[in-house]
């Protein structure tokens, strides 16, 4: 009897992957649990274990094939019920573990996987040099090859976190930090939210630039009495004297089915402390520019990153000066008729609102706060001045939110301005959800934000 | 009965036996060397330092407490007075052109056995221009870069894995620094302390970690919140060694820091010292003192005061009551001065509301 080996998904959300390599080849006989091949996401590679015993019937997929769809059939295997188990030894010895990849990452255990989504591209930064040389890079290399570009330019920088040396960053945002810097600037911390954001916020007090990462920002929750506390108060406590140059950095907000403990947006809690700086990037570009910027900033930086945006390529200017101002906001695409006001992941929905709104003869100014403390007020007032309406998008909770700031600003310093009510497109104000279609149901999506534009526009 | 006199390891002289056949005895190592040869052998001289930096911060510690009753001072503020030994002793052994320092709220102390001015502490106390913090820490956040004194922390325990940090940068810098990070018998309890015994030993941290027990956290006794009150065996389980030390002896604090110092020094990471010593005063200014009795704080003062203690030896070495009672009054002198000063700087500018919340926005 046959059976199809379909290509696996590897996460929740993994649409494809490439097949790297095989390490049975046709006629072999193979013994569930044998590993059958490697994948790799743009995450990890990962081993493929058998699952059934038999004979390796055909491989239809050849190894070093890229974007390979979740469930193609890669190969067929010939079932062998007496003989199989006998032969399974021998099976082994033919995939010798020498050859396995020596990347920790192939034990990686299955993460969330990016889907690969055609977001329409953010207008050209203004900080980047007009008609410099660009790459295409993911959001992920762009905060690696910021992290790369700060150590070697600064002795004292280094980054402490779970996982973040041997097995190359849960998210594998600091792949190959380990090979280039070794294990006395890339360490890995027992889990220990708590005791090693203290660590890494004393060694920014004892003269070190610290980045510390947090494998999710929901994990920070432990530690954020070092991040308020001790790392935003001391330089105002200190009268000026002791500074605590640190960065925070991990993925915040939704990822994908991964519950209400793990999907959740700080940034209004940090963006409400006073010492605190906060940015969230939602481009390579800035994500790259201003993470340099943060790991240069004399003060405490939280840098809240975004799982679902790290596999998103975007281009990005070449060369180790691409630096980005802290405080300054980004028009991603220009408009006459309303602003969407919005940051991170809520860009790229923004943008695709905006796409939709265009077709029906609504111009939509899009603006990509970049930092949210502090917030760059003048850009905000500046097009609401020109559009005169203004729609904010956060995913996150909506009470006592980035919006509800954004929106008392409006009303405080642009009341004349205003041709509207301002409106706020936030997550639904529950717990996340698990379950696929009570997920989407609670996260803000494009075509929410454009019913938002339309009230705003009187074009219901 | 306060513990204080005692340290606690040399009652139970089974556990001596249990240590000689246990294979992690190197862990007993640092105390077993103590307990041989517990006190520092000071010269006159030395001890006439020690008494005086033990005077001072009493002296100062009482004027704060009269211009926290007249309302000079605001808000919390913890006294020092009882455990001068602990913070004298320990910050004589320093060297202080490498060594950091980082504690709790209890700081006056500290600070001044660090050598900083009476004045910017008072100033500070008083919530001055002058303060050493501009006014704008208090009691509890006060700091001193230049000294290597990190605060001055407010929250309970904070200060433990701060310091780790602080030892974390000597080591990343090789500068041979070590830091001590000092915290109570209440603080002991808190998680973070346990996180960061885990780590510092892991990574074999230059630090030594001091639990000042003064047998109270706030109004709890330490056995009435601590399952092991001998908190010098807490770091076992983490292969810190322990030291148990009577921090009402100023000498013996600082014949242990000694120790503990070369022991970390020497590459081998962290010690955990224990220093029993009590505080005559409250918790705080606001404390209303109901969970002891007054006939506790007075034995400790009659048969156990670390400034008496000292005195009596300068006297045995030949010291006049004449020249103490010079140096007591010079020093009440030092810190009446401390006091005008305080009182009579001015208050910060309005505009230093909105200075230093950022360093380079503002």
């Amino acid at each position: 009897m046959a059976t199809e080996i379909k290509m696996p998904a590897l996460s929740p959300t993994m649409e494809e992957g490439t097949l790297t390599r095989w390490l049975v080849k046709e006629g072999d006989e193979v013994a569930s649990g044998d590993i059958l091949a490697e994948i790799e996401t743009d995450k990890a590679t990962m081993e493929f274990e058998a699952v059934d015993e038999g004979t390796i019937g055909a491989i239809m997929v050849p190894e070093g094939t890229q974007n390979v769809k979740v469930g193609t059939v890669i190969a067929v295997l010939e079932g062998d019920d007496s003989e199989a188990p006998a032969q399974a030894g021998a099976s082994k010895e033919k995939s010798p573990p020498a050859e396995a990849p020596a990347s920790a990452g192939a034990q990686a255990p299955p993460e969330p996987e990016i889907a690969r989504d055609e977001k329409p591209a953010p207008a050209p930064s203004a900080d980047a040099p007009q008609g410099g040389a660009t790459s295409t890079m993911t959001v992920r290399e762009a905060l690696r090859d910021a992290m790369a570009e700060e150590m070697r330019a600064d002795p004292r920088v280094f980054v402490m976190g779970e996982e973040v040396a041997q097995y190359q960053g849960a998210y594998k945002v600091t792949q190959g930090l380990l090979e280039e810097f070794g294990d006395t600037r890339v360490i890995d911390t027992p889990i220990t939210e708590y005791g090693f954001a203290g660590i890494g916020t004393g060694a920014a007090m004892g003269g070190l630039r610290p980045i510390v990462e947090f494998m999710t920002f929901n994990f920070a929750m432990q530690a954020i009495d070092h991040i308020v506390n001790s790392a935003a108060k001391t330089h105002y406590m200190s009268g000026g004297q002791m500074r605590c140059p640190v960065v925070f950095r991990g993925p915040n907000g939704a990822a994908s089915r991964v519950g209400a403990q793990h999907s959740q947006n700080y940034a209004p809690w940090y963006a409400s402390v006073p010492g605190l700086v906060v940015i969230a990037p939602y481009s390579a570009d800035d994500a790259k520019g201003l993470l340099k910027a943060a790991i240069r900033s004399e003060d405490p930086v939280v840098f809240l990153e975004n799982e679902l945006v790290y596999g998103r390529s975007f281009e990005v200017p070449e060369g180790d000066d691409h630096i980005v101002p802290i405080g300054k906001a980004r028009v991603v695409r220009e408009g006459r008729d309303v602003t969407i006001v919005t940051y991170s992941i809520g860009v790229g929905i923004s943008l695709e609102a905006a796409q939709a709104l265009a077709g029906e003869g609504i111009e939509a100014e899009v603006i990509d706060l970049r930092t949210l403390r502090p917030l760059d007020r003048e850009a905000i007032l500046a097009s609401l001045a020109k559009t005169n309406r203004m729609v904010v998008a956060e995913e996150g909770w909506p009470t006592c939110s980035i919006a509800s700031e954004v929106i008392a600003l409006c009303m405080e310093q642009g009341f004349d301005d205003l041709d509207a009510p301002v409106m706020r497109v936030c997550n639904e104000d529950v717990p996340l959800p698990y379950a696929a279609n009570l997920e989407k149901a609670a996260l803000i999506d494009a075509a929410r934000i454009a019913e938002a534009v339309r009230k705003v526009c009187y074009r219901t | 009965m306060p513990r204080a006199a005692q340290p606690k390891s040399a009652k139970p002289k089974q556990a001596e036996a249990e240590a000689a056949s246990d294979p992690d005895f190197e862990l007993r190592s640092l105390q077993t060397a103590h307990a041989k040869s517990p006190r520092y052998k000071a010269t006159r001289d030395e001890l006439i330092g020690f008494y005086e930096q033990m005077l001072l911060i009493r002296r100062f510690e009482e004027k704060a407490g009269q211009l926290y009753g007249l309302g000079l001072i605001g808000g919390f503020c913890h006294l020092y007075i009882g455990q001068e030994a602990v913070a004298v002793g320990l910050q004589s052994a320093l060297d202080q052109e490498r060594d950091s320092v980082i504690t709790g709220y209890r700081d006056h102390g500290h600070m001044l056995a660090y050598g900083l001015d009476p004045k910017i502490i008072m100033a500070e106390l008083t919530g001055r221009q002058a303060g050493i913090s501009k006014g704008k820490g208090g009691s509890m956040h006060m700091f001193s870069t230049e000294k290597r004194f990190y605060g001055g922390h407010g929250i309970v325990g904070a200060q433990v894995p701060l310091g780790a940090g602080l030892a974390f940068a000597h080591k990343y810098r090789g500068d041979g620094g070590v830091c001590i990070a000092y915290f109570g018998d209440g603080a002991a309890n808190q998680g973070q302390v346990y996180e960061t015994f885990n780590m510092a030993s892991l990574w074999k941290l230059p630090i030594i970690f001091v639990v000042e027990d003064n047998q109270y956290a706030m109004g709890t006794a330490s056995k009435r919140s601590s399952a092991e009150t001998h908190f010098h065996r807490r770091g076992t389980a983490f292969r810190i060694p322990g030291m148990d030390v009577n921090g009402m002896d100023v000498l013996e604090v600082r014949q242990a820091a000694e120790l503990a110092l070369a022991h970390v020094r020497g590459g081998n990471g962290p010690v955990l010292m224990e220093l029993n010593t009590y505080r005559y005063r409250g918790h705080s200014m606001s404390d209303p003192a109901k969970y002891r009795t007054r006939a506790e704080v007075d034995d400790v003062r009659e048969h156990n005061d670390p400034i008496e203690r000292a005195k009596k030896e300068l006297i045995e070495l030949g010291e006049s009551e004449e020249s103490l009672k010079a140096l007591d009054k010079r020093i009440r002198g030092v810190v009446g001065e401390a006091a005008d000063f305080a009182e009579s700087s001015p208050e910060p500018e309005l505009a230093e509301l909105y200075t230093d919340v950022l360093v380079e926005r503002g």
